[in-house]
């Protein structure tokens, strides 16, 4: 049996060999169809990873809490008691840690520099896993006394001080309080809000509270809580209380939200997820495309060996045998589609994900997945033409000029 | 072989009819053919177009069914067999050779010739030294790798007995093998046909060249759908048992 189907095999090899360019045509649709659904769901799978690490860049197992503006007002902010309240009140907290901030321009060696500075505590570095590279964060007595010491971002290191010499120890002045440098932030890139997490000065809450905003004010705050407890009853604990300080009357809504990094992280998951499924599904259509195609052109290729099929038929091949003939040229036709499609994703995901900066992430899953589809393909669009082939009658056939 | 008992000819047909389309439009090609076919022998079917001996040949070869009748080849009732079931039987026991030659273009002589092997399901090695064997019984080992549009008409033809030949068939039906081709050549193709008879193969030729059909034991004269008249080839060797009797609806 390996005998026929080796030779079966060798002579669709040498069919699609014979129309080279015919069968390249006719594959294109298969090519495109594979390379567009494999491209689209490598880079799918490449903005869901830095989404996921952008949000993990937030921290995990952490609420940010921040005012909003209801039909009552402005935003209010909170204050260092509120923070103090949840720190203590609400079991399974670890830590809660307040930030204010203003927009300044920084000064040094003569150059300025437009950027954000960030009063915050160590606990919010801490909450946020925001590590200092370079230098060390503040020290107790700095937080309680609000002393003048700043932890730079790489871009305001980039773009004020001089390349290759530490700033540390450096003075800088931002705006008209001047500081001393005693740490370099880790580059984060982008935040999840679109802000710039590497374009900023973080300075001790209290010089922040009293040397940029004049008041006491707590615009932000995070917390953390251990992971052995559920997000949701924390969450309702947090918001409960937080109503309670902010003395806000039963069917009012809350003038604050509270936010999840697990939920956004899942959230934003499924929505990229859905979205990949929906590219993809939609590149998959044009596999189908490529599918008719194949079936075309096999009619027309059962219809030019007519003769070659009466043959066969009159020295004796069965119905299947030349059944199973057709339908592996099909299947070999749309299987070497699927491999160029395979070749073609990988180079063009791989540039792609370059250029709109996301991870590549190879996935041998649906690489597999498109391939089998393909010769699945073969396999559907195949049938009919194979069939029509093997059900000729070999007088008339060898009688077809 | 099965018929060492009762004498039972190799191919026997009894009451043939075969009707083309339904209705008004309907034409009966053939109004009841009895033939019978002793094994070895050699049997030239000649008539004028449309007398039917193209529509008896593809019954022959297993090709077509009856409409009604009955066509016994080694005892089996043919025309009672699935397509599948008369594909197998050409392919044990038949050999085809055509007037076009039939032959796979772009693909070489010894190609051809092992097609049939291939669906016998033989390993590569033995249907090439099959094939080279059927290539040197018509004498065209030196061509094995030329396709048939580098053999002359001649060539082609032996390319295609010897794809016929090349399975040990039973018979070896030939529909107006010599169509195609000039005197001389005909006459080559004849005396190979010959040969082969000689050696104990059946050979059913169909020819509307009495030149050609005289090369025959035994010759078939088709008109109007029934068998005419039967009567001796010039090849017929005396001793040679007289044709079996054709009869007419």
């Amino acid at each position: 049996m390996f005998g026929i189907f080796g030779a079966t095999l060798l002579l669709s090899l040498r069919e699609i060999r014979r129309h080279l360019l015919r069968s390249f045509l006719t594959t294109l649709g298969i090519i495109i169809g594979v390379a567009a659904v494999i491209t689209m769901v490598t880079l799918g799978n490449g903005v869901t990873a830095s989404i996921r690490d952008e949000i993990s860049s937030l921290g995990s197992n952490v609420f940010i809490v921040f005012p909003v503006r209801t039909d009552r007002g402005n935003p209010r902010p909170f204050e260092q008691s509120d923070i103090d309240a949840v720190a203590t009140q609400i079991a399974g907290v670890e830590l809660a840690a307040g930030s204010a901030s203003a927009s300044a321009t920084a000064f040094h060696n003569g150059q300025n520099w437009t950027t954000t500075v960030n009063g915050v505590e160590n606990d919010f570095l801490r909450a946020q896993t925001i590590d200092v590279v370079e230098g060390r964060s503040f020290s107790a007595a700095e937080e309680s006394s609000g002393q003048n010491v700043c932890i730079i971002g790489p871009k305001v290191l980039d773009a004020i001080f001089v390349p290759g010499v530490s700033p540390l120890g450096s003075e800088m002045r931002l705006d008209s309080v001047s500081c001393t440098v005693i740490g370099v932030l880790e580059e984060r890139g982008q935040g999840g809000g679109g802000q710039d997490q590497d374009n900023l000065v973080m300075m001790p809450l209290k010089t922040v509270q009293r040397r940029f905003i004049g008041n006491t004010d707590i615009q932000s705050f995070v917390v953390k809580y251990d992971s052995s407890y559920a997000s949701s009853g924390i969450q309702a604990s947090l918001v409960d209380l937080l109503r309670e300080r902010r003395l806000l009357q039963d069917g009012q809504d809350n003038d604050f939200n509270v936010i999840d990094t697990a939920q956004v992280n899942d959230a934003l998951g499924a929505a990229t997820g859905a979205l990949t499924a929906m590219v993809a599904a939609i590149a998959a259509i044009s596999l189908l495309v490529g599918g008719i195609g194949i079936m075309n052109i096999m009619l027309v290729s059962v219809t030019e060996r007519t003769r070659e099929i009466g043959i066969r038929l009159a020295i004796g091949a069965l119905a299947r045998e030349v059944q199973l003939q057709f339908l592996t040229e099909a299947v070999v036709l749309c299987c070497l589609g699927g491999m160029i499609g395979i070749v073609l994703a990988f180079g063009l995901s791989y540039g792609l994900a370059s250029l709109v900066d996301v991870p590549f992430m190879f996935d041998p899953v649906i690489n597999v997945m498109s391939f089998l589809f393909s010769a699945v393909m073969g396999i559907i669009f195949g049938y009919y033409p194979a069939r029509r082939a093997s059900r000729l009658d070999p007088i008339e056939a060898l009688r077809h000029e | 072989m099965s018929d060492a008992g009762a004498p039972q000819p190799l191919i026997q047909l009894e009451g043939i009819t075969k009707t083309f389309g339904t209705g008004p439009a309907a034409f009966q090609a053939l109004k009841g053919v009895d033939l019978s076919i002793e094994k070895g022998d050699f049997v030239a079917v000649m008539g004028p177009s449309g007398s039917g001996k193209s529509t008896t040949m593809n019954i022959l070869g297993c090709l077509d069914v009856p409409t009604t009748g009955i066509f016994r080849f080694r005892g089996t009732e043919v025309q009672a067999l699935t397509r599948d079931q008369r594909s197998l039987l050409r392919r044990r026991y038949l050999g085809f050779v055509f007037q076009g030659f039939n032959l796979l273009s772009r693909t070489t002589a010894l190609e051809n010739v092992e097609l049939p092997l291939l669906y016998r399901g033989e390993s590569k090695a033995a249907r090439r030294k099959a094939g080279l064997k059927a290539l040197d019984l018509v004498g065209l080992v030196p061509w094995a790798d030329h396709t048939p549009a580098e053999l002359s008409g001649g060539q082609q033809q032996r390319v295609a007995i010897a794809r016929a030949l090349v399975t040990e068939p039973d018979v070896l039906l030939a529909d107006e093998p010599t169509g195609n081709l000039d005197t001389e050549r005909s006459i080559e193709i004849m005396e190979l046909l010959t040969d082969l008879n000689r050696a104990g193969i059946t050979i059913l030729l169909v020819t509307h060249e009495m030149e050609m059909a005289q090369f025959a034991r035994t010759i078939v004269h088709f008109r109007d759908g029934v068998v005419e008249r039967i009567e001796r080839g010039a090849a017929a060797d005396p001793a040679s048992p007289a044709p079996a009797i054709g009869a007419t609806a």
